[in-house]
């Protein structure tokens, strides 16, 4: 009788959430068949048996949330050593992809998506002596630097420490925004006056957890602003209506959405300064326009990510938003479609929202957030005249982008959405 | 042709640095004045676990009794078990030809000298097979070793017949019926154990106030007992004042306690330490500054010479082959730029007598002179269930934690097979285990090692077995 194993879904992955068996005691698998599912804050990934054999016991409860890596979930009986199921991303859905569905992606609430934290884990390689020397001289071994083999903080870098004075835990490091704070406590809702019994309380999930605790440090910690124009679109609505008359054949259909990807992108490769993050040691100015677009999904939102758009046609884009947006859906996105954007887009115009500001979605630089086109009256050589207008807000991240160079970028972003031929330029 | 790196001398030091510059992608010679692999395979440590195997094994059959088993009473080739001894140093001493060739590492056989040179000093070599060749490198690495101390004053010097250095010792024309060994190191010790198992009467010599006085305390008095049990006789605080060639065998006098007498015996080993083979080598014209009789050097080998590095016996103790590895491969990387192990581990000791004796670390009365607030756990392998059963319940694991961090300081074994189980503890150290981590470790039952874990516990008076 072998263990079945809590798989990683990702090498960053400590645990996740046994959301689902498709097996019980007694069914008989074969190697390939999927067996559970589990969920992580980010996706929900199926876990396929290895070995042939009988499940003998399920040791983990469907629902279970906090299942660490490597926990025994279930006994298999038969086969012989059965390592750790292979957590294969779910297949690729194709039904998901091909069904008729609304043409842009829904839009995301306004808070800013969720990506991957570059630093997530809260592991830290160190060595039992080091960890003990940390307890000992109340050290936060997340504050240090490690020289170790693969950067273990061994016990010279405590030493250094506490020569040096750093790292005494509840310090903040020099660098602000590397350590993870906790969400904000927040009091307990009979204290503010709700009776227990008149409401119900869902749980919150990973997503939900990640969510707030991101969210919350990036707006607290972020000195962010934002900076707001009206884009005329009656030209890049006639251009649409062109360019979907030419994509019909093909079956693809470009929406405003896709076209402010394209427009944000080659935006950016005009005011790279915009295309940037803030690290400790500098500030990255990112090589391709890697656009995320927020999703929103069941109980939260995901930011799939758009590789190189600069690089691409509309009709490439649209499909490729098309399908991730109906994956995203799934929960079928692989890590690494939707971590390491470089600038976040946030569409809420199909909701009939004018104007709003998202948060940074760190450690972006910037987000773009899209309100609705509307006819409005506008004043054109003195006179009243009707426009299709849509308000756009960019959130910028202070430390990276200052006040000019968000407003440089905006206008490139404004002249390439209100005359999109010069896109092609 | 310019070479990256000349090393010279091709014992476990040089060889290996050479190998290790050569992945890291630099061109190498190697000189050697007699042969591949140097004292350590060819006249050191390999030769002589041969001779001490030959020992072990007569050991047992003589004693097949204790295991239930009945033979005719065993006998020994002597000239049969020291050519068994050669030619397992000369298989590995082709095996480093293989390897040289194998790393694409020109071997230039002849003695070197240095003399000032560009980038480092220039290297002259008065070949074996005649002529000279000048060799020049943008590193060069001291790895000459070091020989057997002799005490010219005293007469403790080689003949090479009947006063022996370690050289002779591993090829004696005849066994001789009795010995008297000088100093009670490792050397001293295993040809002391080597003797007395093929019969041999043998009195041991030492200075100071124990014997293997680099070991523990408790580790010297253990193994005295052992060896007095085995036979062995001692001149513990001896001071020797002659020694001498008598008729037939060699007379040794020495001073106990205020009081003279004179040991005599067939032959005589001298085992009082080595010198470093620092002679002719031209280091007083390159101004090579020095520290008691070795070359000294810095944390990556470096000398005061741009370009020259030593490493291994030549540049201090320990005088083991394993740190001249050691330092030998880190000078390699660090010459090449590549990154280096940021450790800087404890260099373990074993001796590989009947008992056997392994240590790494820091010993209880080095701990105490240090002021360090240690706690010590013991245990005895006579409470071990593999040990028993194997018929090896002498010695012990002693193992030594810092109080407050309980970070691992030392280790000292001493029993049967503990050369092959010292490595743990050094695993350990060098990972900055604590005593939790050794406790929480599960070590597989039924072995000796388990002797590890049960000592751990003992450092916290937690000890199951006993």
């Amino acid at each position: 009788m072998t263990d079945i194993l809590m798989p990683a879904l990702s090498p960053t992955m400590e645990e996740g959430i046994l959301a689902k068996w498709h097996v019980k005691v007694g069914d008989t698998v074969a190697a390939g068949d999927v067996i559970a599912e589990i969920e992580t804050d980010k996706a929900t990934m199926e876990v396929e048996a290895v070995d042939e054999g009988t499940i003998e016991a399920i040791l983990i409860e469907a629902g279970t949330e906090g299942v660490k890596v490597n926990t025994p979930i279930a006994k298999l009986s038969g086969g012989d050593a059965a390592p750790a199921p292979k957590a294969a991303p779910a297949a690729e859905a194709p039904k998901a992809a091909e069904a008729p569905k609304a043409e842009a992606p829904k839009a995301a609430a306004a808070p800013a998506p969720v990506a991957a934290p570059a630093a997530s884990g809260s592991r830290v390689a160190a060595s039992p002596l080091a960890r003990r020397l940390a307890e000992i001289n109340k050290l936060d071994l997340k504050l240090l630097k490690g020289t170790g083999p693969h950067g273990r903080i061994i016990k010279r870098d405590i030493e250094a420490a506490l020569a040096s004075g750093t790292g005494k835990a509840g310090s903040a490091p020099a660098a602000a925004s590397t350590a993870a704070a906790e969400p904000r406590k927040v009091q307990s809702l009979e204290q503010l006056g709700i009776a227990p019994g008149s409401y119900d309380l869902v749980p919150l999930n990973n997503m939900r957890k990640v969510i707030a605790r991101r969210l919350t440090e990036s707006f607290r910690d972020i000195p962010h602003f934002p900076l707001t124009v009206d884009i005329e679109l009656d030209n890049l609505l006639a251009a649409r209506t062109k360019i979907n008359t030419a994509l019909e054949a093909q079956g693809i259909k470009v929406s405003v959405n896709d076209i402010v990807i394209k427009a944000v992108a080659l935006a950016l490769k005009q005011v790279p300064e915009a295309n940037a993050s803030f690290t400790p040691e500098g500030i990255a100015l990112h090589h391709n326009a890697d656009i995320a677009m927020a999703v929103a999904i069941d109980g939260g939102l995901i930011t799939p990510i758009v590789r190189k758009a600069e690089t691409k046609s509309l009709a490439q884009i649209a499909k490729e938003t098309k399908d991730l947006a109906a994956r995203a859906r799934d929960m079928k996105l692989k890590p690494e479609e939707f971590q390491g954007g470089t600038f976040s887009v946030s569409n809420l115009g199909m909701f009939g929202i004018k104007q709003f500001a998202s948060i940074i979605n760190e450690p972006q630089g910037c987000i773009l957030s899209v309100g609705a086109g509307e006819q409005r009256p506008v004043v054109k050589n003195g006179a009243l005249a009707v426009a299709t207008v849509m308000t756009v807000t960019l959130t910028c991240d202070h430390r990276v982008v200052d006040g000019s160079v968000g407003a440089k970028y905006i206008t490139v972003l404004k002249g390439l959405l209100e005359d999109p031929i010069k896109m092609l330029a | 042709m310019a070479y990256d790196l000349v090393v010279i001398g091709s014992g476990p030091g040089g060889y290996e640095g050479a190998i290790r510059a050569s992945q890291n992608g630099l061109k190498v010679a190697i000189v050697e004045r007699e042969l591949l692999g140097g004292i350590c395979l060819n006249w050191g440590c390999i030769p002589t676990k041969a001779l001490l195997k030959s020992a072990e094994v007569f050991d047992k059959i003589n004693h097949l009794g204790d295991y239930g088993l009945t033979g005719e009473k065993p006998g020994f080739d002597f000239e049969k078990v020291v050519s068994r001894s050669r030619a397992v140093a000369k298989q590995l001493n082709g095996g480093v030809g293989y390897l040289m060739k194998k790393n694409k590492i020109d071997v230039i056989e002849g003695f070197a000298t240095l003399e000032p040179g560009k980038d480092a000093p220039k290297v002259v070599v008065k070949l074996n097979k005649g002529g000279e060749q000048i060799v020049e490198a943008k590193n060069v690495m001291l790895a000459v070793g070091a020989r057997a101390r002799e005490i010219p004053a005293i007469g403790a010097v080689s003949d090479g017949d009947r006063i022996w250095t370690y050289r002779n010792a591993l090829t004696p024309k005849s066994m001789p019926k009795s010995l008297v060994v000088i100093g009670s190191g490792a050397i001293g010790i295993e040809f002391a154990s080597f003797y007395r198992s093929l019969g041999a009467e043998v009195t041991v010599v030492e200075a100071l106030d124990r014997i293997l006085p680099v070991e523990d305390k408790e580790v010297s008095a253990e193994a005295q007992k052992a060896f007095e049990k085995r036979g062995f006789k001692f001149r513990i605080g001896a001071k020797v004042t002659k020694v001498e060639k008598s008729g037939s065998g060699v007379k040794v006098s020495v001073e106990v306690g205020g009081k003279s007498e004179v040991l005599e015996a067939e032959g005589c080993i001298v085992a009082v330490g080595i010198v470093a083979n620092t002679e002719n080598l031209g280091l007083e014209k390159l101004g090579v500054e020095m520290d008691r009789g070795h070359i000294k050097n810095d944390s990556h080998g470096k000398t005061n010479v741009k370009g020259l590095y030593a490493i291994g016996d030549c540049a201090g103790p320990p005088w083991l082959a394993h740190k001249a590895s050691h330092e030998a491969v880190h000078a390699a990387d660090y010459m090449a730029g590549k990154k280096l192990s940021n450790l800087n581990p404890p260099i373990p000791g074993c001796t590989y007598a009947t008992p056997e004796v392994a240590s790494v670390g820091i010993t209880e009365q080095g701990a105490k002179e240090k002021g360090l607030d240690v706690k010590i756990g013991r245990f005895p392998f006579k409470a071990n269930g593999k040990a028993i059963a194997a018929g090896e319940p002498g010695g012990f694991v002693k193992v030594i934690f810092d109080k407050k961090t309980g970070a691992l300081l030392g280790a000292h074994l001493i029993g049967a097979n503990v050369t092959e189980m010292v490595q743990g503890f050094c695993l350990a150290i060098t990972m900055e285990a604590t005593e939790e981590d050794l406790q929480g470790t599960v070590f597989p039952h039924p072995t000796m090692s388990e002797a590890i874990l049960e000592a751990s516990l003992d450092a916290d008076g937690r000890m199951i077995n006993l």
